[in-house]
């Protein structure tokens, strides 16, 4: 490697910037998450102190735990999520499979017709999407976030799964026709074991949303037996807005499920990034 | 089949070759949930605009009325422009501030040889994945005046006499509201162009070392060119995500959008018009027409890119 392209001077300075920024991204959280386990006093006496033990107090945890639904908003949002994100990847890998391997006149049509998805965002059609749920009786239920995840990941899903798709080997395929396996079995058998990396990929890229969405949980859904937790820790943190330790405790609920599940997919994530499906 | 079946070439092929059913079942899925919950009540929605409830409660069909009532009275009209023109400089912060934040942190990251940086990119990128419920609440406690965390920040950097209740303050919330979301989201720029840059083969960065083009220039006269056509992809993400933001709005000021509606954005003004808040019934139709426009405004951005930018700029193939 040439010197030019790494010097020590340019290096430090590459990591200074990058740990600046680093800090910028970790420290609002880190405070948060260390001010949860304080107690009141200490918490605006010395916001930025860790907690030790004179000032440890895990009072805003037990608030929530008590005052709050958590639980089940936190089951809500795991079945809806669940669920949301089989569907995708089931029916989007079926609909990539069929317009990667299959010529047919109106592929492309199809293939344009269902990218529409990706640059329209499906929040627009949210007065046709209520009316269509309050005459089919399903507001208030979680199948209707269900039915709306599903149809708001399709696009990206059969996008970026119907290139993998092109990828799988035509001879394998051919070889399980001579076989006799049926066009399903192929699917099932060949094709979609092969692309797995990309329904991982795939998977992170659908689910963030759908967790973190609060649209339409608010609009769709939202009595306490059907709220998810974004809604519910929304309409908690409102409540107790003057609670601080309350809030800071709901908070550090809300975050840590998400950032140990980043933690450890991160590395898919990031390869499914950077290995170009978004290209 | 299902009337959905999208196979034209069934209708077609029969007399030459057996229908191929497994090609509609494969389909039918996706395009009818996709059809179903998205591209029909969109279209729906659309329609709605063109209509107004009647006093007995009916339906009548009004035509542009609507439109004419949302940009033509008074009332409406300024509303509108005030979370149009909001929404704008939210978009413009976005693309001076993250853009080019993200582009200059993938630089580096993609610097050959740099150590730890699968911590960094992992760490710069963690904001992006949490809720907006979070991230809101987050940097509405740390702006809070009567917390102290950013007063004592700023205090400890000699600046203390900078520290206003940014988020409290008509001038200054909406632009405070648009710097918290570039926070978040600065990582998928980042990601993105990293990921671009990481395509350049070495050759082509070798050869431009071997004519002296080094560091700084070699970033501006060889990378830069190269990665052109991502920076258009993330504009246009940019957009799309920042004309249909509203989470982040509600989450920290509420539905009504305050201090006096200065950050009131489209998707905070069509949830209002739609549902009403405080006095004021919700009106699906006048909703209906906002969404409307807020249609015809990402899809004039998405041609723009996809007509005039896209077909413009120059790809190269390695």
């Amino acid at each position: 490697m040439s010197k030019a392209r790494s010097s020590l001077p340019r290096s430090a300075a590459a990591h200074a910037i990058l740990i600046a920024y680093t800090l910028l991204a970790l420290y609002p959280v880190f405070l948060v998450i260390i001010n949860s386990m304080k107690s009141r006093r200490a918490i605006f006496n010395d916001p930025l102190a860790l907690p030790t033990p004179q000032t440890f107090d895990l009072v805003g945890f037990r608030t929530v735990l008590e005052q709050g639904n958590f639980l089940l908003y936190f089951q809500n949002s795991l079945i809806v999520t669940l669920a949301s994100l089989f569907f995708v990847l089931l029916f989007g890998a079926m609909a990539a499979f069929a317009l990667a391997e299959y010529r047919f006149r109106g592929n492309l049509l199809m293939g344009l017709y269902l990218a529409l998805g990706i640059m329209i965002p499906i929040r627009l059609g949210t007065v046709g999407i209520l009316e269509m749920m309050v005459a089919g009786g399903l507001v208030n239920t979680r199948t209707s976030l269900v039915l709306v995840y599903t149809a708001q990941g399709l696009p990206l899903a059969v996008f970026i799964l119907s290139e993998f798709m092109r990828q799988v080997s035509d001879d394998l395929k051919n070889a399980g026709r001579i076989d006799g396996l049926s066009e399903y079995r192929i699917f099932f058998t060949i094709a979609l074991p092969l692309v797995r990396p990309a329904m991982a990929t795939v998977a992170v890229f659908t689910m963030i949303p759908i967790w973190n969405d609060l649209w339409f949980p608010l609009i769709l859904a939202p009595s306490e037996a059907t709220k998810t937790l974004t809604l519910g820790s929304q309409i908690f943190l409102g409540q107790y807005v003057t609670n601080w330790n309350a809030v800071l405790a709901a908070l550090t609920l809300a975050i840590l499920p998400v950032v140990v599940l980043y933690l450890i997919f991160s590395r898919q994530l990031i390869r499914g990034i950077t290995s170009g499906a978004v290209k | 089949m299902p009337k959905s079946d999208k196979s034209p070439s069934d209708r077609q092929a029969i007399g030459r070759r057996p229908i191929r059913w497994h090609i509609a079942v494969f389909l039918a899925p996706a395009v009818l949930i996709y059809t179903a919950i998205m591209i029909i009540p969109l279209f729906g929605t659309l329609n709605l605009s063109l209509f107004t409830r009647a006093d007995d409660g009916s339906r009548t069909f009004v035509g542009l009325a609507n439109f004419a009532t949302l940009f033509g009275d008074p009332r409406w009209s300024q509303s509108f422009w005030n979370a149009a023109w909001n929404n704008l400089w939210f978009f413009i912060i976005h693309m001076l501030v993250q853009n080019p934040i993200g582009i200059a942190l993938a630089a580096i990251l993609s610097s050959p040889r740099l150590r730890f940086a699968t911590f960094y990119r992992t760490a710069i990128f963690l904001p992006a994945i949490l809720s907006f419920v979070i991230v809101g609440f987050v940097w509405k406690l740390i702006l809070s005046p009567l917390w102290g965390v950013a007063p004592t920040f700023l205090d400890a950097v000699g600046m203390g006499e900078w520290f206003a209740p940014w988020l409290g303050l008509e001038r200054s919330a909406l632009t405070t509201l648009a710097l918290i979301s570039v926070w978040q989201f600065v990582g998928i720029p980042m990601m993105l162009i990293y990921a671009a840059l990481l395509s350049i083969p070495d050759e082509v960065l070798e050869a431009a070392e071997m004519d002296g083009v080094t560091g700084a220039a070699q970033f501006w006269k060889i990378k830069l060119p190269l990665i052109l056509p991502t920076i258009g992809i993330i504009s246009i993400l940019t957009f799309v995500g920042n004309f249909n933001a509203f989470d982040l709005i509600y989450v920290t000021q509420g539905a009504l959008a305050g201090p006096n509606y200065s950050t009131d954005i489209l998707g905070s003004f069509l949830f209002r018009t739609f549902f009403g808040f405080q006095l004021q019934l919700g009106d699906p139709h006048m909703g209906a027409t906002v969404a409307t426009v807020m249609f015809f405004i990402i899809l004039a951005g998405v041609s723009v890119y996809l007509f005039l930018i896209q077909t413009r700029l120059r790809r190269y193939q390695f």
